[in-house]
Parts: structure tokens; C-alpha cells; sequence
């Protein structure tokens, strides 16, 4: 950074700034002038849209590069960040996707890849409708999966589907740190057609450097993930420090061959979960720490009737005194009849029943 | 069904208050063509609606750093403070009063999102969202339930048992419209309550302690930090700030009391509204609020509250969408033979004012002639 914008950022962060532009922020006049302006807030323009894989009948994959607003402070190898966009120009979404670009410092550029969910508003209009110079909005970077600053010399990767991006990020830093060390990289896909990163990964494991890719298909014949598999791999691979993110089958067998081994450190994706159209199922109150099963009254009710006394007003959907965060879950409005499915969403608990499972911060 | 409240002596009281002029099945068919128009607008909101607050919101911040900017140039200084007055009464009105309201949480736009807007008044969001969404839009026009009435200061009802106290009416309402925002921030500690021992000490330190964070960002920031950023202009600027919040607080003042208290208005005890249906609570929000007739320039600087009426029966459907439902609400007021109270700002003013003067007074003994200040018993529609 210049010693002009950096004299300018702290400028205004300072406390003059924030007294100047009270009650609203400094960020709600900046964005107004450009919207790369920001004093907290981080921003991203997309300046490149890459499709990776695109397989007839399957949702295609993309890999966004970002340019995010000064304000970014950097990620370490295996974060994650919430990335919010306006769809339609009204509705803003926001969901969590892997950074696949190698750890970068503050106002970095940095990589985000995603397959285009058939039913992720997000991931889809990132994927098909976005173009480059579209803006949208982050969070900083999160997440404890992440490759510690010293490496040990041996370590392993394993990974599947889209769990292959936080792997990636963390292969491309090492090998911009010149790791020297043996690298045993292990990522299950559905076919050779849907190998995210082919050619990259193709391109690694000709020039060596002591990294061992392996590349596998079990739709054709390729083994599955197994105790004796990892050990004609890597023998006494659960002493070995291991990375290992994709969806929940392949995080349960690698949990089971590494046996509660602490070298073990995983990422889960967890498929949403889709409404049954039935109040069957489990309520779960995330900040009181309770689950009550779900008897198809108002979330407030429900909430009351565990012995919970969350916020209420009006009672009849008016005065948003009750608005409560849904983690996730499908909501409907008694109201309306309306329902909505998205997960982290502002909902009023005293005109919301929950169908199914429903998660609620209250 | 007609609700009729008996008095004492056990006859039927001369119109002392309201009575449905609806069956309870013509209130049910009335409540569901309002939800009717509730679900349409709700189901339509989109991009036509986010530009339009943003845009307000671009006018608004507009407006407010011209204004702080002409404090530089001395014989601006009446511009800058028309701007700044504009800026401050966009703030509250169309953008800050709507926001809090929900109106744009669909959106979910951190900005423009009602848990976490605050608006360039003394009085807090949080304490404010309490007192004016929940009770005052939840117990609308309920006397002794909605603080609104009368603020906990004024009598404008006669339901307000008449003390000398009462005597300095106008003097007290020309002082709350003074200072205004003062009067709005002090409103949540419920002094009155404090005194009458229905509120303890404690239930207010929260309170006090948000309004005191909010007052000195506010003092510092139009009294102190601006002032002294013009240099020698230093006084000039000072006031052309204290003249802008005194205009926006004038202005707020009579566009919201003409919302409530214009003649024509009903107020309603707390056992009329027991076991209130979902009509009965829209026909209380349509006989409990008026309107002020005007141009579109004058919708947008009140906030679209001279609605006052689709305000109260949709407060969480975004404000610019009131003109176009206010022509449904007044046919189907017409078809249910239900008054709908609207009339131009200076006769809603005068009839306002009016009552503040009136009610300073003790009531004239009951009579069968017509009040002609008075609430919804004079209305030939709900006798």
C-alpha cells in the first residue's frame, strides 16, 4: 500500500471520521463515491469469471477472482469467506465458499471456485449470470482449517468434490513457499470429466517435487477410501498430519481409518437440508443449546413452550421485535402461507412456523 | 356483532366510545381483503422498490454533505441550512422511520436493515423501535395503552382524565415541537410511569445509558466536531445546525400529529379491544390514523406518513407503495361504509391544534349535541 492510501485509510478509521459520519459509518458515504471505497466494510469486484469443468447434465464449476477493497486483511491457506451479492438488484444472499487461491496478504487478489448448485440462488448466479465488474460483498476471511505457518515435512491431503478447494489452497501456498517436504495429495471425483483443476494438478505431478497426487474415480474401479488402501498408500499414514475436506461419506471414512488419531484434521460440507412439506422434525434453539421436536406452532411458541424466553412485541408479524437469525431450515410464514428455505436468514419468530428441521439462534 | 359499553347506572352509554359499525363476520370479510393486498405487495417487491430507497438514500447523503459544505462559504449559509434541514428530515422520515419498520429487511441489505439502522435523532433505534413499533402500532389509539397518545404529556383525548395540570396544553405541545427529538429520546424512559411506581429505577439505567451513548455522538457531531472543522465560522455553522434540527424537528412534529389527533379520530379502551379479531385490529388501525392530502414532494419529506392510514394497516410494506394502495383502502372503506380521515395539511394542522387547545380544558358536561372536536362518536357512521 502507498503511503498516501495509507495515510487515507487512517484517516478514515479514525474516530474524527466516525464522529463525522455518525449515526450511518464512514463505509455508507465511501461506497456512494466508489464502491472499492471502504474504512471497515470489505467489498470485491469480480475481475475474472474462469468456468473449470463443464459436464453435459451437471452443474458447471467456475473459479471467481476477486478484487477486494483495501480493508481485506488476507486469508491463511483452508478459510473460507461469507460472500454476499444482490440478486436481481434487491435481494442480497449470502453464502460461505473455500478461497482456492494460495494464502494472501491484505488487499490481495484472491481465487474463490464453486459448482453452480441447482438450488443455490448464490452459487448459480455467480456461476452463470455474474460478469466481471460485478460487486459484491464479504466478510473477512474464517475458518480453523488452515496449514500452520511451519509445515511438517510430511503431510497429506485428502479431499473430495468441491472439498478440493481449501486442499488447493493450501498445495499452491506450499509450493510458493517452496516446500520441500513430501506432499501425499488424495482427491476422490465422480469422473475424469468432473476433475476440478486437472490440468494444474497434471502439471504437479509430472514436475514432482516430492508431491504424490492421486487422482480417483471409483465409478471406475478406482479404490474407495479405506484403512488398508491409506496404508498400501502411506504405512502408519494416522501419525501422518492430514487435511481432509468433502462431503460427509468421505469425512466419515476418513474419520474411521484414522481412528481418532489427533493428526487428523477435517472440514465437513453439509448438504442442505430440503423441506418435507410436514412439521415432523427437530428444533434446535442454537444459543439456549436445546432441541424440542417440532409440533408445527410458531417458532415463539415453540421457543416458550422449551422454557425459552426469546424477545417478542406485537406477537402478529408487525413491530420485528422477535426478528431471530434461521441457520437453517425451512420456514412458513402463517401470515402469507410463504415459505423460505435459506439458510442464515432474518425471520420473525412470532409468524414462523418451522417445517422439518429448523435450526434457530435463539 | 355491536359492541356497546354500558355506563354505570347500567344503560347505554351516549356514545362515549367507539362501537363497530361491522358484524363480526362483516369484520373477518374486511380483514381479509386488507391481508388480500398485504400478500399482493409482499409478493411483488423487488428491484422497482430497492432502487427507490437507494436513490432516497443518495438525495439524503446528497443533500447533507452540501449542506455541511456551504457552512464554508458564509452567505450560503440559509442554503446550507435548507439542505441540511432536508437531509436530516429524509434521514427520519422516508428513510430512517421506514427502515426500523422493516420495510426493506427483504432486501437484506445491512444498510437499510431494521436491527442495525440508526437514524440522526437523539433518541436511540433500539429504545424508539420498542415504544413506536411495538406499542404504539400494536395498541394504537388504546388510551392508557398506546403512549402516543398525548406522549405522556399532553391530554389530546377525553378519555385523559382532566387535571390543572392540563391547562399548560398548547404551552407544552409548542415546547415538545420545539425540541422535539429531545422529546422523542426522553419519551422511552416512561417518566410518568417512573413516577406512578408502575416502572422501577433499574428497568431505565439500560435505557438512559443508550439514550446518553446517542446524545453525545449527536451533540459532538453538529455541535462540536462540524462547527470547529469550519474554523472561524465556528458560531455561523453552529447555528445554521441548531436551525436545522429545529426545522426538522417543526416539520416532524405536525406531520406526526396530524397522524392521530386531527378531529374524526378514534380512541378506544383497553376492554373494547380485548379478543380483537384481525379485522377488528385493521378497523382500529383505519379509525385510529388520518391522512394529509398533498403533492408527491410532500409524501416523500413525511416520510409517506400523511398515509398515516396504510401506514398503520401495512407498516412493514416499504412506504413509497402507499399512494397506490391508499385508492384500494378508500374503496373498500366505502363499500364497508367506514370513514376514511384524510384532508390537506393546514386544515389536518388546525383541527390539531384545536384539540391541543380544547382538551387544556375541562370537558363540557356530556350534551346529545355532536363534539365538534371529537373522536369517532361524532361520526355518523360509527353512532
Amino acid at each position: 500500500m502507498s503511503i498516501v492510501a495509507d495515510a487515507t485509510t487512517r484517516v478514515l478509521r479514525s474516530r474524527v471520521a466516525a464522529a463525522l459520519a455518525t449515526p450511518h459509518g464512514v463505509d455508507r458515504y465511501l461506497e456512494l463515491v466508489n464502491p472499492m471505497w471502504a474504512a471497515n466494510e470489505v467489498r470485491a469486484r469480480i475481475v475474472d469469471i474462469t468456468r473449470e469443468v463443464d459436464v453435459p447434465g451437471h452443474p458447471p464449476v467456475a473459479t471467481l477472482t476477486l478484487q477486494p477493497t483495501s480493508t481485506w486483511r488476507g486469508h491463511r491457506a483452508g478459510q473460507h469467506v461469507q460472500l454476499g451479492v444482490e440478486v436481481d438488484g434487491a435481494r442480497r444472499t449470502t453464502r460461505v465458499f473455500t478461497v482456492s487461491s494460495p494464502e494472501s496478504k491484505a488487499g490481495d487478489r484472491f481465487t474463490i471456485t464453486m459448482r453452480a448448485n441447482p438450488d443455490g440462488v448464490v452459487s448459480r448466479y455467480l456461476v452463470e449470470r455474474a460478469e466481471v465488474g460485478t460487486m459484491v460483498h464479504l466478510s473477512q476471511a474464517q475458518g480453523e482449517f488452515v496449514l500452520p505457518d511451519q509445515v511438517p515435512d510430511h503431510i497429506a491431503f485428502v479431499s473430495g468434490g468441491s472439498g478440493i478447494t481449501p486442499v488447493m489452497s493450501m498445495l499452491r501456498s506450499l509450493q510458493r513457499r517452496t516446500h520441500r517436504g513430501r506432499i501425499t495429495f488424495l482427491h476422490y471425483a465422480q469422473s475424469p470429466a468432473h476433475q476440478i483443476f486437472a490440468a494444474e494438478l497434471e502439471e504437479i505431478r509430472r514436475s514432482g517435487y516430492g508431491i504424490d497426487v492421486h487422482l480417483l474415480h471409483p465409478e471406475l474401479g478406482d479404490p474407495a477410501l479405506s484403512p488398508a488402501f491409506l496404508q498400501r498408500l502411506v504405512p502408519g499414514y494416522r501419525d501422518l498430519p492430514t487435511w481432509a475436506c468433502g462431503p460427509a461419506p468421505l469425512i466419515e471414512a476418513v474419520q474411521a481409518a484414522y481412528d481418532g488419531s489427533d493428526a487428523l484434521r477435517v472440514e465437513y460440507f453439509k448438504p442442505p437440508r430440503v423441506s418435507n412439506g410436514s412439521v415432523e422434525g427437530e428444533i434446535s434453539f442454537t444459543r439456549a443449546g436445546t432441541t424440542a421436536a417440532n409440533s408445527g406452532a410458531t417458532l415463539l411458541e415453540q421457543a416458550e413452550a422449551a422454557g425459552l424466553n426469546p424477545a417478542f412485541g406485537c406477537r402478529m408479524g408487525i413491530c420485528f421485535s422477535c426478528t431471530s437469525n434461521k441457520l437453517e431450515g425451512t420456514v412458513r410464514n402463517v401470515l402469507t402461507g410463504e415459505t423460505s428455505s435459506l439458510p442464515d436468514e432474518d425471520i420473525r419468530i412470532c409468524v414462523s412456523s418451522p417445517e422439518g428441521d429448523c435450526a434457530v439462534e435463539i | 356483532m355491536s359492541l356497546t359499553l354500558t355506563n354505570d347506572a347500567g344503560t347505554a352509554d351516549q356514545e362515549l366510545s367507539p362501537t363497530y359499525t361491522l358484524t363480526a363476520e362483516q369484520l373477518d370479510a374486511f380483514g381479509d381483503e386488507l391481508d388480500a393486498i398485504r400478500q399482493r405487495v409482499v409478493a411483488d417487491l423487488g428491484e422497482v422498490d430497492a432502487q427507490y430507497i437507494r436513490k432516497v438514500v443518495k438525495y439524503q447523503r446528497g443533500f447533507e454533505v452540501a449542506g455541511r459544505l456551504m457552512f464554508y462559504v458564509p452567505p450560503l449559509w440559509p442554503a446550507a441550512v435548507a439542505s441540511l434541514s432536508v437531509s436530516k428530515i429524509l434521514d427520519n422520515m422516508e428513510i430512517g422511520h421506514n427502515v426500523m419498520h422493516g420495510q426493506y429487511d427483504w432486501m437484506g441489505d445491512p444498510g437499510l436493515n431494521s436491527r442495525m439502522f440508526e437514524w440522526d435523532t437523539m433518541a436511540p433505534s433500539e429504545n424508539w423501535k420498542y415504544g413506536h413499533n411495538y406499542m404504539h402500532h400494536t395498541y394504537t389509539n388504546i388510551v392508557g395503552k398506546d403512549r402516543d397518545v398525548g406522549y405522556g404529556i399532553l391530554r389530546m383525548d377525553e378519555d385523559q382524565e382532566w387535571r390543572p395540570y392540563y391547562l399548560g396544553n398548547p404551552l407544552y405541545a409548542f415546547l415538545l415541537m420545539t425540541f422535539f427529538e429531545w422529546g422523542v429520546a426522553l419519551h422511552d424512559l416512561e417518566t410518568e410511569e417512573l413516577i406512578a411506581g408502575r416502572r422501577t429505577w433499574a428497568e431505565n439505567r439500560e435505557i438512559a445509558g443508550r439514550i446518553w451513548r446517542k446524545v453525545r455522538k449527536q451533540v459532538a457531531k453538529d455541535y462540536i466536531v462540524f462547527p470547529l472543522l469550519t474554523g472561524p465560522f465556528f458560531l455561523s455553522t453552529l447555528a445554521g445546525n441548531a436551525v436545522a434540527n429545529l426545522i426538522r424537528n417543526v416539520w416532524t412534529f405536525n406531520i406526526i400529529f396530524c397522524g392521530h389527533f386531527p378531529a374524526g379520530v378514534a380512541t378506544f379502551t383497553v376492554e373494547e379491544t380485548e379478543n380483537e379479531s384481525r379485522g377488528g385490529w385493521y378497523y382500529r388501525q383505519l379509525l385510529g390514523s388520518a391522512n394529509i392530502t398533498g403533492s408527491k414532494l410532500m409524501h416523500v419529506m413525511s416520510g409517506n406518513l400523511s398515509h398515516q392510514i396504510e401506514h398503520h394497516l401495512f407498516p412493514d410494506i416499504p412506504a413509497r407503495r402507499y399512494p397506490e394502495l391508499s385508492v384500494e383502502v378508500q374503496e373498500i372503506c366505502e363499500r364497508y361504509g367506514l370513514p376514511y380521515n384524510t384532508g390537506p395539511l393546514h386544515r389536518q394542522l388546525g383541527s390539531v391544534f384545536k384539540k391541543i387547545c380544547r382538551m387544556a380544558l375541562p370537558d363540557r358536561k356530556p350534551s346529545t349535541a355532536p363534539d365538534p372536536a371529537g373522536d369517532v362518536t361524532d361520526n355518523p357512521l360509527a353512532a
